[in-house]
């Protein structure tokens, strides 16, 4: 797959209390989750962001709370995937298991600056920073996981077996 | 090469004669547990998935504790959808209205969850039963779907750090204490993907609800799960309240550790997590002066009853500063019961406390003591991320029931030696 897009850039540690507020959770629709994404981290981010943008994020993104309303609100606001240098455990199950795309690479994060435009190429393994000639190499998916995103996520890898 | 016990757990839980770090397992569950904020999705996708019937209807736990009493029409839809499904399905431990308790003090006082099981929960402090000796992990709604339809789920068999605490705990240091100096060191990432041991004569001889309160937090420090080798202090804690038999596991003297990390326990103070993150931790003494709004003394980290108690023998015979806002909830009726025929709830109402409901509500902002912009609470609650009480420029301290105490009198960050 690839997922081509402008790069929004948030820092280390960025919890699900700030992609997802717990004040928001009184509903699992994703539209509304949507309209509150990464509120307490930029509450401008929802307005100024375009379908397909991509997020980059520095260590441990998605730490805190098992809320799977996080990588919902992420993608329902239409963001093709994200990119950290690492994902906390229960974001980076959830992501996969409901159908985010995430990927992991620590040099991208330093090379990019916000608003700078990306191409993932999850196949080959690489992204490339056209505007100054770079391509990273993304930590490879663990065989099983591809699997995961392969069937369409967990639920229906299982109806599959 | 021997086992840790987080390895044989998970292994007892599998067909597999051998098991290591890394290895990719599809492992039976014992317990699964959702909650009123992430159950709602995992029925939707049980429904989708075409789901007529749970694996084990007394092998899964639903606890409607994160917004109830409902606060609002939307957080009463979500449990009256859980309630019927739950009813519709005869899940045993169904608990809402007044048999609801904080789901992760609830489950263990129920005797719901037991050492040697394998417990997963759609919420991420589900690593509290690791104080029995059980492997319990937090999972997302999705794999909770996954459990109820199945009863087995995939794991990645973590590398375990082992804690090895030694020396006695000096005065009002707790097991709090301990977690927060440890988060402290490593770092919230510093456990990332991995079991978190803890050993040593200190841990030997700590009580069930410092354990609890210990395990509840490694996820602070990212990591899979928490566990404590269970011993005659676990014995006293289920033997009475366990309804099906359990196994203690232990780790071989020859099992392979990612690292080794001893602490001295005789050369801590009383920590305090500095806002907004559970690892910006300082000893009280350097705490300075921070001025607070609200004390918050409760949660599935430190509601029960002997941080009730530890919290009333400070408030006895002193009042909350009229500048504080002391909330107070005792995390399950049962704990809320004890604590009245102890007599605490009469010292927290004459200290000027507001007694909660058994209920999340402020520890995640959810309602029940909402702050303010620019207000600052103490708590004995385990997360102080942006926002993570109300408004997103509000500040979390995290500390034991003593210092929140001590605090609320003060109305500044205290320790009880101050007053
Ligand atoms: S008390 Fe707080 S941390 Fe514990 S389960 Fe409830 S919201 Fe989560």
């Amino acid at each position: 797959m690839i997922f081509q897009g402008k790069v929004w850039k948030f820092g280390d540690n960025i919890d699900t209390d700030a992609i997802i507020p717990a004040r928001y959770l009184t509903t699992s629709e994703p539209q509304e989750l949507a309209a509150h994404c990464m509120e307490d981290a930029d509450p401008k981010f929802v307005t100024r962001m375009k379908a397909g943008d991509i997020i980059a994020g520095g260590e441990n993104f998605g730490c805190g709370s098992s809320r799977e309303h996080a990588p919902i609100a992420i993608k329902a606001a239409g963001i093709s995937c994200v990119v950290a240098k690492s994902f906390a455990r229960i974001f980076y199950r959830n992501a996969f298991n409901m159908g985010l795309p995430i990927f992991e690479s620590r040099e991208l994060f330093e090379a990019i600056q916000e608003g700078e435009e990306i191409i993932v190429d999850s196949t080959s393994g690489t992204i490339t920073l056209a505007s100054k000639n770079k391509t990273f190499r993304i930590n490879p998916i663990p065989p099983f996981m591809e699997q995961l995103i392969a069937d369409g996520g967990l639920m229906k890898h299982i109806a599959g077996k | 090469m021997g086992n840790t016990i987080t390895e044989k757990i998970l292994m007892a839980h599998t067909k597999l004669k051998e098991i290591s770090a890394g290895q990719l397992i599809n492992a039976k569950v014992d317990i699964a547990l959702g909650n009123d904020i992430t159950a709602p999705i995992a029925i939707k996708e049980f429904i989708k998935a075409q789901g007529k019937k749970v694996f084990d209807k007394s092998k899964i736990a639903l606890v409607l504790d994160h917004f109830t009493p409902n606060k609002d029409i939307s957080s009463a839809q979500q449990c009256k959808f859980i309630r019927e499904f739950a009813l519709e399905h005869k899940i045993t431990h169904f608990y809402e209205g007044g048999q609801v308790g904080v789901e992760h003090a609830l489950l263990p006082e129920k005797g719901i969850v037991l050492p040697g099981d394998l417990v997963i929960g759609a919420d991420s402090h589900t690593c509290t039963y690791g104080a029995l000796g059980a492997f319990a992990t937090g999972v997302g709604s999705t794999d909770l779907a996954a459990v109820m339809l199945t009863g087995e789920l995939w794991f990645k068999v973590p590398q375990s750090i082992k804690f090895v605490i030694n020396g006695k705990l000096p005065k009002w240091v707790s097991g709090k204490d301990l977690i927060l100096n440890i988060i402290g060191r490593i770092g919230v990432d510093g456990a990332l993907y991995q079991a978190m041991e803890f050993t040593g004569k200190t841990i030997s001889k700590l009580s069930m609800a410092d354990r609890l309160s210990m395990a509840n937090m490694a996820i602070e420090a990212g990591a899979k799960n928490g566990i404590f080798p269970p011993d005659e202090i676990t014995t006293q804690y289920v033997e009475s309240r366990a309804k099906r038999p359990y196994k203690f596991y232990s780790s071989d003297a020859d099992a392979v550790y990612s690292d080794i990390i001893e602490i001295d326990a005789s050369k801590l103070e009383p920590q305090v997590a500095f806002p907004h993150l559970p690892s910006n931790v300082k000893g009280v003494s350097k705490a300075g002066k921070v001025k607070i709004d609200q004390s918050l003394i409760g949660s599935c980290t430190n509601g029960r009853i002997e941080d009730l108690r530890i919290a009333a023998k400070i408030f006895k015979k002193r009042k909350a500063s009229s500048n504080v806002r002391l909330i107070v909830v005792p995390a399950t009726p049962f704990i809320y019961k004890q604590a009245m025929q102890e007599g605490l709830l009469e010292i927290f109402l004459n200290a000027g406390a507001v007694i909660s409901p058994p209920s999340c509500g402020a520890c995640l902002g959810g309602h029940l003591g909402i702050l303010a912009e620019g207000e600052r609470a103490i708590a004995t609650t385990n997360r102080n991320f942006v926002g993570r009480m109300g408004h997103p420029k509000s500040e979390v301290y995290l500390a034991s029931p003593a210092i929140a105490a001590a605090s609320a009198i003060l109305g500044r960050i205290a320790s009880p030696e101050e007053l």
